[in-house]
């Protein structure tokens, strides 16, 4: 009963058993933290407005995004992916999201932050529906913990809106 | 001496036959429970989460930093509609080895409520549309297996070191059995 392999086998469980017990406690001193981000998304310039040469209207612009989500971060937290997401809806669509930037924060440090950039993936429509079209910018978080649940959550910014014709 | 040898020799058979008996008795009540209880966990799991596969090793660094290869990846799949920013795990026609990557662009039918959606690995330049079928443009609902909902780092190196190299496999496998025979009681 006291053999060298069944105090092996005993410690094995139990450190098992104490580690797995750790990283849910960790997980869920996750849910205290206080968390109040912010952000603001300004378009600086439509670029361009177009058909495609096989159907579907594109856009290109140029964003100024500043955001201030240090207080996503707690001890448990390896890293957050934030995006910018055009929201709208169309006649055959009841959704349609496109990712246009995206970035991934490491630590506290860089988590405020204020970019102008033009958009990192194409915003590509199924259709001929962007002239004219009114749309929600959203900026959404994804907060991945170095152990556990995954938490996201955004912000919905709407009133942004196309040029009337292609340009 | 002639009956004392014979003694000695039936006392050696007794034994190895009670130590043959031991042994294998021991071996296939212990392998039979690991197998019947793993089991056993591995189906409440899919019940529980409602994925077919509710748990997976990350196996490529397409998700890096956020997931290593190495990582184990708790899934689940409910009716919730699919969103832009969800990590999904989905399989390719014709492919065996799940993916999982975030998606990036979702296109929701009215009438339907059918969904076209691309995905992205976070580490890749590029969307995922070079690892769809031979022209798929889009993933749709029936496609992905499940949500990544929470993870484990490390714990799936046993898997990779299984599989990529069986001989640690075998040597495991065997030492088990020695152990199992060894501890008789």
């Amino acid at each position: 009963m006291h053999s060298f392999g069944y105090r092996a086998n005993a410690l094995l469980t139990f450190s098992v058993t104490a580690l797995a017990f750790i990283c849910a406690i960790a997980s869920f001193s996750d849910k205290f933290s206080n968390q109040n981000p912010s952000a603001e998304i300004q378009i600086l310039n439509i670029n361009r407005l177009k058909k495609q040469s096989y159907g579907n209207d594109e856009v290109s612009l140029t964003l100024d995004i500043s955001a201030d989500l240090q207080s996503l971060f707690t001890w448990n937290t390896k890293q957050v992916f934030a995006f910018v997401a055009a929201e709208y809806e169309t006649s055959k669509n009841s959704l349609n999201q496109v990712s246009l930037w995206d970035v991934i924060i490491p630590d506290k440090e860089h988590a405020k932050f204020r970019i102008q950039t033009s958009n990192k993936y194409r915003f590509i429509d199924q259709g001929h529906n962007l002239r004219g079209r009114e749309f929600n910018l959203t900026l959404h978080w994804h907060v991945m913990p170095k152990t556990g649940k995954m938490l996201a959550d955004k912000i919905v910014m709407p009133g942004y809106s196309l040029p009337d014709a292609y340009k | 001496m002639g009956w004392l040898g014979e003694t000695v020799d039936s006392v050696k058979s007794i034994q190895i036959r009670q130590l043959l008996t031991q042994a294998i008795s021991l071996v296939c009540c212990l392998i039979g429970m690991i197998v019947t209880s793993s089991l056993i966990i591995w189906k409440a799991l899919i019940c529980v989460t409602g994925s077919e596969s509710p748990v997976v090793v990350v196996l490529s660094e397409s998700m890096e930093p956020g997931f290593q290869r190495g990582d184990i990846l708790f899934l689940h799949m409910s009716k919730d509609p699919i969103r832009a920013g969800e990590i999904v795990v989905f399989n390719i026609d014709g492919r065996d080895i799940p993916i999982v990557h975030r998606v990036i662009k979702v296109h929701e039918r009215k009438n339907t409520g059918e969904v076209d959606v691309l995905t992205k690995g976070d580490n890749n330049p590029g969307d995922d549309r070079l690892l769809y079928a031979k022209g798929q443009l889009w993933l749709h609902r029936h496609h992905i297996m499940g949500r990544a909902v929470g993870f484990l780092p490390y714990v799936g190196w046993v898997t990779i070191i299984m599989t990529e190299k069986p001989i640690i496999k075998y040597i495991l496998i065997g030492a088990l059995g020695l152990l199992v025979i060894s501890s008789r009681d």
